[in-house]
């Protein structure tokens, strides 16, 4: 199929971008988006012009680098994927494909389609993990953990940190991203320990960073490309509040 | 010649790590303060390394390309992590999976490391679950097992199809614990590019920020590179696009040897090729071989009929599928390791009887699982796959069976590593993937991780201290000396030399062709004409890149052109080393399958009389042969057998 793409290319931070119209010609339906963009680069880089760059790695929908906001979609049209797992039989001959980066402010634009998800790590350095050290723990089936609880966990760690959530949202929160953390401890008893510092310590490292607040539209929950739930966000509302105002010193 | 010393601690092998610790030199923790480590890589060696050695009070530098530690690749293995635990009472030790690792690697890796790796096996499980790694758990509210290829025992701990993320996303917690207190220093989007020897010592890294294009020097007392394997080599791989084996490969210019370059792990159960354009291979996880049954059509005409869309492979009768490893390996049927099912794929597809357009694909079918289990439980052990082949393939796998073929997915080899994980230079450290050690010719489902995770929290934590002990009246390195200068210099001249060709040929035009003849002769079957032609091909194609190949942009700004161009420069190398270590070892075993030595009934036929030792090789100069030096294997307790899976 033959294909328009508008993409936003900026040289970097400090410039501004602007929307630059390609063709592409004779692209399969079988192949992915990124192996589109991957022909364009080609063409770019044989016609003498700069390619466009974008964040990818695994192409397996799974390490939450790719990062496209398509056709005013962050990942694209399909429900439930990440950009690298779209494919082009969702478009047809002649559709006019506009390609724009996250926007977000608190992931400001390095290049093109590529911005800098840095603030997510930050969140998690503040409290997204389980005080313990190498060595000297129980034995793994000492602790035994009821599997609806277990599941529910793991529903909520398999969020990939791509940002989809923050690109969605109108006020760019990040309130799914730090809830899906926060739950996934919160459900287990390893992490029930530091539950209450963990939640205030990253909600607060969160509104430092600029995220903005949610006004559940659920926006978040929609562009999700593993579907996490916005049950978090309400499960960490309540772990806030039981931190903060019910029972600040139990 | 150097003598290879693995410095493996005397005493019985289930004593020799107990033995080695008690031992071993330690650093006070006013000491440690004062000494700096440098992690390159953030996968699950790297990460575990990094945030176990903060912990201990260590001044570390970690170092990654993404923009965050997360993305490492270890973040997409799927099925599971094996461990000794014996949690399902179905026979298990550290003894069997110690043997089970062995056999699976068909006698090619050291005794000592791999009962040290089965050793710890049970302490990962532990410390994972305590850092909330949500493993799956049974009813009752404990962990849940299932099997994997080469073991008859269910040692297989996993979270879903997403085992690699999870573990990894527990490493990463516990790097993001340390990097929150100050102990570990993170810098991500950062490529090494260089390593720094001082007086035979590895004191230091370049790096270049691939922001902003700045070359950077840093200097510590001791390097551990935990960067991955080099299975891109092949351009289609089940590797990440960014995966790459430029620090192994710099550690080997710089004086590091390399072992069983040769030793390549295709992957049976992968999403076949499907066009010119592709950019990677898909791995299906080899936990659908428990559930799944891996056959072709017994005849060729209806294999034929297949492949022009003329019959539906529901439509073909039982009695005209053959089951190929039921067939040939009644004992472990679907289940055998992942070389000897690879390997039977292809033989089907060679003699004509393979499926899909290409005829380049088996079917992995899941009706009868269905039909015992239930759409319900199948959905629930394999959704997440399913639904991702389905995305890729358009096709339901649960309506109609899976196409699957072999593709490139691990490189058993490696940094040459002693019992201590230290390189051939002093102070220079290997772990995870990027070392050779645990996986000998083949390495078994499930296995990486726990070798990734082993490295890092168990074994360097103690080696590390042990060559840090005696380095605590060293003081911090300047990076002003005169070897930090000519390592960045060189580096620099590199980087113009690629921008300065504007060649008529694009990085992915040099890096598809080599890929492709990889692929063709040292793939999955190689002999020794085909080799010969390959190292003459890739000089070729070398020497063609260095003319005529096209980076565009500067040095100085994001260009993954250029991040590509620099990989794929020491790719070129690599693979001629790859090609020159299977022309070496005349044998077939595990990956490694040259066609001149098989068994009348296919198999492969190793040569323990000669090939019996590790191949390291050591970087003699640009365009010269490299200088080959074996590290004979010494087995005490193993029983050497042929592999037999029947």
């Amino acid at each position: 199929m033959d294909l328009t793409l508008k993409v936003w290319r900026q040289a970097n931070a400090k410039e501004n971008g602007r929307f630059v119209e390609y063709k592409v010609k004779g692209i399969s339906s079988d192949a992915s988006f990124l192996e589109m963009m991957d022909i364009l680069n080609e063409q770019l880089v044989t016609e003498g012009q700069d390619p466009v760059a974008f964040d990818h790695d695994c192409r397996e929908g799974i390490c939450g680098a790719c990062s496209m906001y398509i056709n005013g979609r962050p990942h694209g049209p399909d429900k439930g994927t990440t950009t690298c797992q779209l494919h082009m039989r969702r478009f047809k001959d002649g559709d006019t494909i506009t390609v724009e980066p996250w926007r977000a402010k608190p992931f400001p634009v390095i290049k093109d389609l590529v911005v800098d998800r840095s603030a997510f790590d930050d969140i998690i350095q503040a409290g997204g993990f389980v005080s313990v050290s190498t060595g000297g723990v129980p034995d793994a089936n000492a602790i035994p953990i009821p599997k609806r609880k277990a599941d529910l966990a793991m529903d909520a760690a398999a969020c990939i940190g791509c940002g989809a959530c923050v690109a969605a949202c109108k006020n760019a929160s990040a309130m799914l991203f730090v809830s899906a953390k926060v739950s996934q401890f919160a459900l287990l008893p390893q992490g029930r320990v530091e539950a209450r510092e963990r939640v205030q310590n990253m909600v607060a490292k969160m509104d430092e960073l600029g995220f903005g607040n949610c006004t559940n539209t659920y926006a978040c929950e929609a562009a999700c490309p593993k579907e996490i739930s916005v049950a978090n966000i309400a499960r960490m509302n309540r772990e806030y509040l039981a931190a903060r105002v019910i029972a600040p010193n139990d | 010649m150097t003598k290879l010393d693995a410095k493996i601690p005397k005493g019985p092998l289930s004593e020799k790590w107990t033995n080695y610790k008690t031992h071993q030199n330690l650093v006070n923790p006013a000491n440690k303060r004062r000494l700096d480590i440098i992690v390159v890589g953030t996968g699950l060696a790297g990460a575990a390394a990094a945030a176990s050695l903060g912990e201990l009070g260590f001044n570390v530098m970690c170092f990654g390309i993404h923009d965050s530690p997360r993305r490492a690749h270890s973040i997409a293995a799927q099925g599971g992590i094996n461990a000794a635990k014996n949690y399902p009472n179905d026979g298990d030790s550290i003894y069997r999976l110690f043997y089970d690792t062995i056999k699976g690697g068909d006698y090619r890796s050291r005794e000592a490391n791999v009962y040290r790796l089965a050793e710890v096996s049970n302490n990962i499980i532990d410390q994972c679950v305590a850092q909330g790694v949500p493993f799956a758990r049974e009813y009752g509210g404990l962990l849940d097992n299932r099997s994997f290829g080469g073991a008859q025992v269910s040692r297989t701990f996993y979270a879903r199809g997403q085992t690699g993320q999870q573990l990894l996303l527990g490493a990463y917690s516990a790097l993001s614990k340390e990097v929150g207190k100050g102990t570990v220093k993170m810098y991500t989007r950062h490529e090494l590019v260089d390593i720094v020897i001082i007086d035979g010592r590895a004191r230091g890294v370049i790096m270049r920020d691939l922001v902003t294009g700045a070359i950077e020097r840093y200097a510590a007392h001791a390097v551990v590179l935990a960067t991955g394997g080099y299975g891109n080599v092949f351009f289609l791989s089940t590797n990440a696009m960014n995966s790459n084996g430029s620090a192994a490969w710099k550690a080997y210019r710089r004086g590091a040897f390399f072992a069983n370059p040769c030793f390549t792990q295709i992957h049976p159960t992968c999403i076949p090729v499907h066009g010119e354009y592709q950019s990677k291979l898909t791995l299906m996880s080899e936990s659908l071989r428990n559930d799944g049954r891996i056959w072709v059509p017994k005849e060729k005409e209806d294999a034929e009929k297949i492949r022009k869309g003329q019959l539906k492979p529901t439509d073909l009768p039982e009695e005209k599928r053959d089951y190929f490893l039921e067939r040939r390996y009644p004992a472990f049927g679907n289940l055998v390791p992942r070389d000897v099912a690879s390997r039977a794929a292809k033989e089907r597809c060679d003699a004509g009887f393979g499926v899909g357009n290409t005829g380049l694909a088996v079917y992995l079918d899941f009706a009868d699982a269905i039909k015992r289990l239930g759409k319900k439980v199948i959905e629930a052990r394999y959704g997440n796959l399913f639904q991702m082949y389905e995305k890729i393939v358009d096709e339901n796998p649960y309506e109609t069976p899976m196409m699957i073929y072999p593709a490139v997915h691990y490189t058993m080899g490696g940094l040459w590593v002693d019992y201590e994980l230290q390189t051939t230079i002093p102070g220079l450290f290997a772990a995870g993937e990027a070392n050779f050690s645990d996986h000998g010719a083949n390495r078994l489902g499930a296995s990486a991780l726990m070798q990734g995770l082993a490295d890092g929290y168990f074994v360097l934590p103690y080696t590390l201290q042990n060559y840090l002990a005696d380095q605590i009246r060293v003081p911090r390195i300047s990076t002003q000396l005169p070897e930090f200068e000519a390592a960045e210099k060189e580096a620099r001249a590199v980087i113009n030399k690629l921008l300065s060709i504007q060649g008529k040929n694009t990085v992915d035009s040099y890096h598809k062709k080599l890929g492709l003849i990889m692929w063709d002769y040292v793939g999955m079957a190689r002999n020794r004409e085909g080799l010969r032609k390959a190292i003459d091909m890739i000089q070729e194609l070398r020497a063609d890149f260095w003319k005529n190949v096209k980076v565009p942009g500067t040095n100085e700004m994001l260009n993954p052109e250029l991040e590509k161009a620099m990989r794929v420069a020491d790719y070129l190398e690599l693979g001629e080393l790859m090609a020159r270590d299977a022309l070496m070892r005349e044998e077939s075993c595990g990956g490694h399958f040259r066609e001149e030595y098989q068994t009348p009934d296919g198999e492969a036929l190793r040569d323990d009389a000669n090939f019996f030792f590790v191949g390291a090789w050591e970087f003699t100069g640009d365009n010269k042969e490299p200088a080959l030096h074996k590290e004979t294997l010494v087995y005490e307790y193993a029983e050497i057998k042929q592999r037999n899976y029947k």
